[in-house]
């Protein structure tokens, strides 16, 4: 019987997930409100599929854990030093402001005013899996306000644990448990264990199963340290997401660093998209029909107050341009306000109709998170669309995009660049783009397949825009998104190979250069040199190949959706080629041809 | 040059009867050049074919010009004179183009009975192509060389136009020397129509 249960609920979440997933990302929703939408949907007020909601978001937390782990893979032990001041100073700050802006907004419309400092708090804090889920979408991880977010987020996860452990001494209950020192010693030795176990005990024993060749026991392994790292944590009253954070930071620079995390990738995927499901489902729709106006208020509120006061704050977390961005990342509260409010309501800190309404207003400020982006991304956009007029005026400042400033578009920013040209240029990787920031191009961080990072890049006015994308994916879907948003910017796009120059040249885009070709070219013709060519002689037989290459390749265009005809060309066209150079060959081999005598 | 086309499409020609062969380096800087085109480019079954627009590596595709020359009746080489000659990638064009077995020699009678006209922009004023002159000669000297190649590839020798003084001439002599070029051109078409 319980196996048919475990089945049929796996069954139920697969389907929800499959179906709206897809199709939420599809319309630009994004996979967190898919998956919020299938909770809603199967959950006791939609279909009613699952009704064991809260030990379901009990399990589920284990995927914001993995992801934890994840993050702190990515991150050896010297950059989360460096990171100490944003994550303490950072962290402080947004929680003493948000949290005070809260807790006087509660106390204003009603509630007690211990209830008030304790809510105020507990929604002060963010939603970790939500806002790195988010970001990682739009790889803002790596940029200013991803790092930002990401060190208050951090904060927020070692704040959660005096704020749980000092609720109860608000109340009127007696504080049954034990003293503060006592629980202080105990999550000081579990960082202790975690530290050694980290440091020393997991290398030798992964190396030991990893020379046993079964490849499964050590995903088995990868799980079970997670897990068990996360369960020492909670039994020592700490965060498990915080512990598993610690853990992939000790572990980041372990020569099986990168086998962790093509293992647990998937599990993490997975168990994240069940903890938003499992938030989809704890909306609690009975409250939303019955108390609309209070809860509304309270949405509403929540995510003005704590908006605005992280706007406010933004310039000193090192935000300045994406400020609103910002906001709306961490508007919303968390997973940690669902346990606070359970300890306030034991502790008789919280009123039980307050712990029901301001639970309800948790999840729906969750779900209100991927729409608040939708809304900051339409009025970046409607800004960037306005700003046009004025910039259409002056049309020497009309930039030059290069979406993509690796080892392709760098040279040709560079070039552009020493030409006087304005470029400006969008990537995702900080490395990079600091360097380039130094030396006075403009720099756009994030995803360049975003209309919105488009548009704040000029591309209404721009001259030109350079697709240097090496993933043949978003370069074409820039290459779609630019077509169709501006018809009328040139572009000039960088081909990874014959299939992709197909799919440009029928977009229309002619001006475009396979990635190696002119360059193996070179080297072909210094090899010919090596073998006894004149210089001049091997450039002659490099340029006949590549004008035969061309030439094929313009054949092909119009068939190339035919794969077997593709084929058949591609092969006459090399045996055109070898026709030519034997013509060639020839030609060479008579003395007198082409010359005066 | 964004748009610039494949060879493969250029090569596919309308059969033209005057093929206008331009070389200058910098179309978009000369005067002179610019007004003499302007004065003939819309004329029906002439086609402007610049050299550095199409070759800016001077990688010439031999086999694609020569269709192109097959398919014209008169043959233009318009350009500035540089060192008492043409520009060096209408020297190329000649070299490559213009081969044995295809202009000249044995089997070369790709050219024969194709007219010529040779139009040249130059820097100095008239004086100065004189034997007391800073050139040294009279300009008449440094045509043989042109002349001789159209001739020696069979082709006949047409009244060539030269524009001197391109630099410094005012703008309405230069709008009368290109609408001389003009009626030449019309000219040719009415008794080659």
């Amino acid at each position: 019987m319980a196996e048919a249960t475990i089945l049929r609920d796996a069954l139920v979440y697969l389907g929800a997930a499959v179906v709206c997933v897809p199709i939420a990302k599809r319309i630009g929703l994004g996979s967190v409100l898919g998956y919020l939408i299938a909770g809603c949907a199967i959950g006791p007020w939609g279909l009613g599929f699952v009704t064991n909601v809260q030990s379901i978001l009990h399990f589920a937390e284990f995927g914001v854990v993995l992801m934890l782990f994840l993050i702190g893979l990515e991150l050896d032990f010297k950059r989360l030093v460096e990171m100490r001041r944003p994550v303490f100073g950072g962290g402080t700050l947004q929680m003493a402001v948000c949290g005070a802006a809260l807790g006087l907004g509660l106390w204003a419309i009603g509630l007690p005013w211990k209830g008030a400092v304790a809510a105020g708090l507990a929604l002060a804090m963010s939603s970790t899996a939500i806002a790195i889920q988010t970001m990682a979408e739009r790889n803002l991880l790596n940029a200013p306000v991803g790092r930002s977010a990401f060190a208050v987020l951090l904060f927020q996860d070692i704040a959660a644990i005096p704020l749980i452990a000092l609720v109860p001494l608000l109340g009127s209950a007696a504080p049954g448990g034990e003293p503060g020192w006592q629980l202080a010693l105990k999550g000081l030795a579990a960082i202790v264990i975690v530290i050694l176990i980290g440091r020393f005990l997991t290398r030798p024993v992964m190396r030991l199963i990893a020379r046993s060749g079964v490849r499964e026991i050590f995903t088995a392994f990868a799980l079970l340290l997670v897990f068990g790292i996360a369960e020492l944590m909670a039994l020592a009253g700490l965060s498990m997401a915080l512990g598993a954070f610690l853990a992939g930071v000790l572990l980041a620079s372990s020569e099986y660093r990168h086998a962790l995390e093509t293992d647990i990738a998937p599990f993490k995927g997975l168990l994240l998209g069940l903890f938003f499901i499992a938030v989809g489902m704890s909306i609690d729709f009975g409250l939303v029909a019955t108390r609309p106006g209070q809860l509304a208020l309270l949405v509403v509120g929540l995510l003005l107050v704590k908006g605005l006061a992280l706007a406010a704050i933004a310039p000193k977390l090192e935000v300045t341009s994406e400020r609103w961005l910002f906001a709306a990342l961490l508007a919303q509260a968390g997973e940690f306000a669902f346990v606070v409010f359970g300890v306030a309501r034991g502790a008789r800190v919280l009123p039980g109709e307050w712990d029901a309404l301001l639970t309800a207003a948790v999840a729906l400020s969750m779900a209100a998170t991927p729409l608040l982006l939708l809304a900051h991304d339409a009025l970046v956009a409607r800004r960037a669309r306005s700003e046009r007029a004025a910039d259409a005026i002056d049309d020497n400042t009309a930039p030059v995009i290069v979406a993509g400033a690796g080892r392709y578009g760098q040279i040709i920013a560079r070039l552009l660049f020493a030409r006087g040209e304005k470029v400006t240029v969008l990537d995702h990787d900080p490395d990079q783009i600091d360097l380039l920031r130094k030396f006075g191009f403009k720099v756009f961080y994030g995803d360049a397949t975003r209309l919105d990072l488009l548009e704040a890049a000029g591309a209404a006015t721009a001259r030109l825009l350079v697709v240097a994308i090496d993933d043949v994916e978003d370069n074409l879907a820039l290459v779609d998104l630019a077509r169709s948003a501006f018809p009328n910017l040139k572009i000039i796009a960088r081909a990874r190979n014959v299939r992709h120059w197909l799919e440009l040249a029928d977009r229309g885009i002619r001006a475009t250069e396979r990635e190696t070709f002119e360059s193996a070219l070179r080297s072909g013709r210094q090899a010919l040199e090596v073998l006894g060519l004149s210089p001049h002689e091997a450039r002659e037989v490099a340029e006949a190949f590549r004008r035969s290459n061309i030439a094929t390749l313009e054949a092909m265009l119009p068939h190339f959706r035919d794969e077997a005809k593709t084929v058949a060309i591609a092969k006459s066209g090399r045996e055109e080629l070898e026709e030519n150079l034997r013509r060639d060959r020839e030609a060479q081999q008579r003395p007198d041809t082409g010359h005066w005598q | 040059m964004i748009e610039r086309g494949s060879p493969v499409r250029r090569a596919r020609i309308m059969p033209r009867v005057i093929l206008l062969l331009y070389a200058h380096p910098h179309p978009s800087q000369s005067v002179a050049g610019k007004a003499l085109l302007a004065a003939v480019r819309d004329l029906p079954e002439l086609t402007v074919h610049s050299l550095y627009d199409v070759y800016p590596d001077f990688s010439i595709d031999a086999a694609a010009e020569r269709r192109r020359l097959a398919a014209a009746k008169l043959v233009i080489w318009q350009h500035p004179l540089y060192w008492y000659g043409v520009p060096a990638l209408l020297k190329l064009w000649w070299e490559s183009v213009l081969v044995r077995g295809c202009a000249y020699g044995d089997g070369g009678t790709a050219l024969h009975g194709k007219d010529c006209l040779w139009v040249t922009t130059t820097g100095a004023l008239p004086a100065a192509y004189a034997n007391d002159g800073v050139h040294g000669h009279p300009f008449s000297a440094f045509v043989p060389a042109v002349q001789q190649t159209a001739r020696f590839c069979g082709m006949n020798w047409l009244e060539p136009l030269i524009v001197h003084g391109a630099h410094r001439i005012d703008d309405g002599a230069l709008q009368a020397q290109a609408a001389q070029y003009r009626a030449k051109l019309e000219q040719y078409r009415r008794s080659h129509g």
